[in-house]
């Protein structure tokens, strides 16, 4: 249970939160034309009849888009909607040629769900279960822009009837850090679904926040809804001001009014857009243009046999695997990782130091590189080979560092960097006890010290003997050759 | 000969491939008929180069091989202004789309050309297809062919497809396309003494027709015959994936199943459709009705279709209900009417916009349709209608299991003079009252000629048949047309 309370003076105010995020389906075409749906192009020219709204076009569902949606939706457990059926929400608006978009209102495609969130990143096991009411698919508007002459706006439809889905939380969480939680974990679930990018900065999800506050035990109090936050930093901000916001407007006799509000980012607060009594009258009803949607048994097996190993899954098959919870959760948290790292464990890589590799020593050497983890040369199979050669003996975890380094400069092969650079490791017991010998010889005053009893000295000739060898000498075989001819 | 505008879709297509006449002559013929026709105000746009560039196309390809002609090859047609039609302006009889020129062609009516016909021009029509008598029409009323007997006064041709009865009836097309909402089709037809069928909802695409009511808007042929109306309906109808709502079904060939031998046939007499105040001619057109199908070989039997009295009720909450909502489209933002105001905002021309580009019709159905949808009413009214309406489908469910068709009057008075019920919308609404419930059930319903009124004025006589058996209300209207006195128009006036 989360502790997160706002100090007022009539006492601790709890947070109430639900989230609604939008995220852009994945898909070549729109939810109802088959106009194109990429990002960034000209204004206006991914704009089909049916986009534009011109008399007597009709707006025929987009199998993908559907598709997409009821993966999401088993993706998280939920009640998958056999029957379903596309509702009107009517309002005029110059981004909203129909003038009204088509949604689901009365009957979704997905109904009730779950997601288990981890608020706190430095204890994954410390769970939290989300619940979800519903998606359902509806078509996005278009853009205006404001900048183009002195006195007029102009109207970019590119994105209108662009596939969206609803995903609409139970008013679950209870902090900023618990809203930012469950916003991380459903954006990596729509990637490992791949039904969305999760582009927030392109705007490929973006959340409606409801946020409402109570003293504990207290009815739900009146809650804002704060529109389109593009980020999970903003939304945990929009909460955290929220909530103060609120306890102050309760205590000071004012009240909280419920409204629409606007995340100003520069400032960082939330303003008001509309009071509850200019609210839209929507209309919703049927939309006669469609049939209602019906899903037959094929069609939910194919989504269900096409949905990927999904994040818990993976995180509790990691677990499993002998890797720390913490370094299962950071590798699983990011699609594009966990299947590197799949591949680094299919190439035979043993588990937990392939984590440490993964999560530890390899973004350092990028970093320091600048190197994207998803460059080509980043390899799995590169990492898996180095990982093998410090396994076999071969090389030194030191060195395994420094052949990464060098096979990301130079190319080729790990094993060929090794050889290359004369950097493999040597267990030649003959060559190695020549050299300690030479060691003992040069320092003989140091191994009467030694024997006197100043037993950290061991350490020193250890030191001594690699870098006489150059780094190469297996450090196991050293140890035991100089226990041998110190102790024995 | 006989002139050439005197004959029937079917005798021009068989008097063509014989050689009686080319396709240039009939399109020629009927272009300057059309020219000659401005008193009717029937047709908005004319497009005589349209109609000659098919009739070229017929007589070349009847040059080559007879064999490759089409259907339709050598007709050319009147087409309902609610059509949108490739580069020629389209404008469902409102202000509002102006001289809007769609980039594209409707389903339907490309199935028209691409089965040979040619196109006359587009057919005036009552504003978004709302109206019973042409007189919403941004574009001024259609008159009449016909007149009363010893009078001169405007006629209505009825509506919503009034150019398109009015173009068949007087001869200035030998068949045209209508759209059917709540009778758009039918009423027209019986107002014109013509026929005119509206299939099954579904059979028709709907694509790139302006729409009024979806759930309802349904495309059908209006004609001088019952053969030539299935011919046309041949051609219109077909699946089509650009409408959701289209029947993925083949298209039968209903021409080819034309038979008046209704031996075995069961044709239903709904008691419910007599109403108090019916005219007696109505009545009596009706009785007679029963008994040429009786001739015909059928057997009449009565049926009930109980929830018959709230169909025009519930129609005039769905029909704007949608119609509120399909209009929303046009605000002046993309094509058709912007009026803007000096220092205003987006708002301030919606206003502007649709306050001037809509006329009192359809601004009174978008208020209705408005409230009915509008929060707290929605249940009360918007719910309780589309109960209603599924109530009216399984009356007609259960009729049709004692019956193969339905006969009834089309419409409850013969066409009356323009302007005598502008000023009572409720009177106005009342014409559908027979044709209203085929629609709320998506059923296949024709009317065919039946005879005349005291006033010399065509009646018209309505078949409803089970869904998808369009053949059934064909045949028996082919029956009626075979035994019902032909009925000439009193003489050209235009």
């Amino acid at each position: 249970m989360s502790d997160y309370r706002i100090k007022g003076q009539k006492g601790s105010y709890e947070v109430v939160i639900g989230l609604e995020v939008h995220a852009q389906v994945t898909s070549q075409a729109k939810l109802f034309s088959g106009a194109a749906t990429a990002f960034g192009a000209e204004p206006n020219t991914q704009v089909s009849l049916v986009d534009a709204a011109m008399p007597g076009m009709l707006p025929v569902p987009n199998r993908e888009c559907i598709r997409q949606a009821v993966r999401t939706g088993m993706a998280i457990d939920a009640q998958i909607n056999k029957w379903s059926r596309f509702d009107r929400k009517n309002y005029f608006y110059a981004d909203l040629p129909q003038g009204y978009q088509i949604s689901q209102l009365y009957h979704p495609l997905v109904g009730e769900g779950e997601i288990e969130v981890a608020p706190d990143e430095k204890n994954p096991d410390a769970t939290k279960t989300i619940g979800v009411e519903r998606i359902h698919v509806e078509q996005d508007a278009g853009k205006l822009m404001h900048d183009q002459h002195p006195t007029m706006s102009y109207v970019d439809l590119n994105r209108c009837g662009v596939a969206l889905m609803e995903i609409v939380s139970k008013p679950d969480m209870r902090s900023p850090a618990e809203a930012g939680a469950y916003l991380r974990k459903l954006r990596s679930i729509l990637r490992y679904v791949g039904s969305c990018d999760g582009n927030m900065e392109e705007g490929s999800m973006r959340a409606d926040v409801n946020v409402s506050v109570r003293l504990p035990g207290e009815e739900l109090g009146t809650r804002t809804e704060t529109k389109n936050v593009n980020s999970v930093r903003f939304v945990m901000q929009v909460i955290e001001h929220e909530a103060k916001r609120q306890v102050k407007a309760i205590e000071s006799g004012e009240g909280v009014q419920q409204e629409t509000r606007l995340f100003d980012v520069a400032k960082g607060v939330t303003r008001p857009l509309r009071s509850k009594e200019d609210a839209h009258d929507y209309r919703y009803f049927p939309d006669p243009d469609l049939l209602p949607l019906e899903l037959d048994d094929a069609f939910l097996a194919e989504c269900r046999e096409s949905l990927p190993e999904l994040p818990d899954a993976k995180l509790k098959r990691y677990e499993d695997l002998g890797i720390t919870p913490y370094n299962a959760a950071v590798l699983t948290a990011e699609v594009e990782t966990a299947n590197w790292f799949d591949r680094l464990l299919d190439a035979g890589a043993e588990a937990k130091a392939a984590s440490n590799w993964a999560n530890s020593v390899l973004p350092g050497i990028l970093n320091a590189k600048e190197i994207d983890f998803s460059d080509a040369r980043n390899t799995p199979e590169a990492s898996a080979a180095i990982l093998k050669m410090v396994d076999d003996g071969d090389i030194s975890k030191g060195q395994a560092k420094e052949v990464m380094e060098l096979y990301l400069d130079e190319g080729g092969s790990p094993a060929d960097i090794v050889e290359k650079h004369g950097m493999k490791q040597t267990s030649d017991t003959g060559a190695i006890e020549a050299e300690v010998d030479k060691v003992l010889a040069a320092n003989a005053d140091k191994v009467e010290q030694y024997k006197g009893g100043k037993q950290a000295l061991f350490g020193f000739f250890v030191g001594q003997t690699m870098k006489a060898m150059r780094g190469q000498a297996n450090p196991q075989v050293v140890n035991q050759i100089l226990r041998a001819k110190l102790d024995g | 000969m006989s002139d050439i505008l005197d004959l029937t879709i079917a005798q021009l297509r068989d008097g063509f491939r014989k050689g009686d006449f080319s396709a240039t002559e009939i399109a020629t013929r009927y272009n300057e008929a059309v020219d000659a026709s401005d008193a009717l105000n029937a047709y908005l746009e004319k497009t005589p180069e349209l109609a000659l560039e098919a009739a070229k196309a017929a007589d070349e390809a009847k040059a080559k091989a007879s064999d490759s002609l089409k259907p339709l090859s050598g007709i050319p047609l009147g087409m309902k202004d609610l059509f949108a039609t490739e580069g020629v302006t389209t404008s469902a009889g409102s202000k509002m789309l102006g001289n809007f020129k769609p980039p594209y062609e409707s389903t339907v009516s490309a199935n028209l050309k691409a089965a040979g016909a040619g196109m006359l021009g587009k057919l005036n029509m009552d504003e978004f297809a709302m109206g019973s008598s042409n007189e919403t029409c941004a574009h001024g009323p259609v008159i009449s062919p016909w007149r009363r007997e010893g009078s001169n006064a405007a006629i209505t041709p009825g509506g919503s497809s009034g150019g398109s009865a009015a173009a068949v009836a007087a001869r200035i097309a030998p068949g045209a396309t209508g759209t059917d909402t709540g009778g758009s089709i039918r009423q027209p037809a019986a107002f014109t003494g013509i026929a005119g069928i509206k299939p099954t909802y579904g059979r028709c695409s709907r694509w790139g027709i302006v729409s009024f009511a979806s759930s309802l808007d349904q495309a059908g042929p209006m004609a001088r015959t019952v053969r030539d109306c299935a011919i046309m309906l041949e051609a219109m109808a077909g699946f089509d994936p650009k409408d959701s709502t289209s029947i993925d079904a083949p298209v039968p060939q209903w021409e080819k199943g034309l038979s008046s031998d209704l031996k075995g046939k069961r044709v239903g007499i709904p008691r419910e459709y007599r109403i108090d105040g019916t005219p007696a001619e109505i009545d009596a057109l009706w009785e007679q009705g029963v008994e040429w199908l009786r001739d015909a070989g059928a057997e009449p039997v009565e049926i009930s279709l109980p929830h018959t009295k709230y169909a025009l009720p519930t129609y005039y909450i769905i029909a704007p209900a949608e119609a509120s909502s399909n209009l929303a489209r046009y605000d002046g933002v993309r094509y058709g009417l912007r009026e803007k105001v000096e220092g205003g905002g987006l708002h301030d021309m919606y206003k502007a916009t649709r306050s001037e580009g809509f006329g009192d019709e359809v601004k009174r159905r978008i208020m209705i349709g408005t409230y009915v949808l509008s929060a707290g009413f929605y249940d009360a009214y918007f719910t309780k209608a589309q109960k209603v309406r599924a109530l009216i489908k399984q009356d007609f469910r259960k009729a049709f299991e004692q019956c193969d068709m339905i006969l009834t009057p089309t419409a409850p008075s013969a066409a009356f003079g323009l302007g005598e019920k502008s000023d009572d919308p409720i009177a106005m609404y009342l014409n559908d009252v027979f044709a209203v419930p085929a629609s709320l059930a998506g059923l296949p319903a024709m009317s065919v000629p039946g005879g005349v009124d005291k006033d010399g004025l065509p009646l018209g006589l309505h078949l409803i048949g089970n869904e998808m058996d369009e053949q059934s209300v064909l045949n028996a209207g082919l029956a009626i047309e075979e035994r019902a006195p032909s009925i000439e128009l009193p003489g050209k006036w235009w």
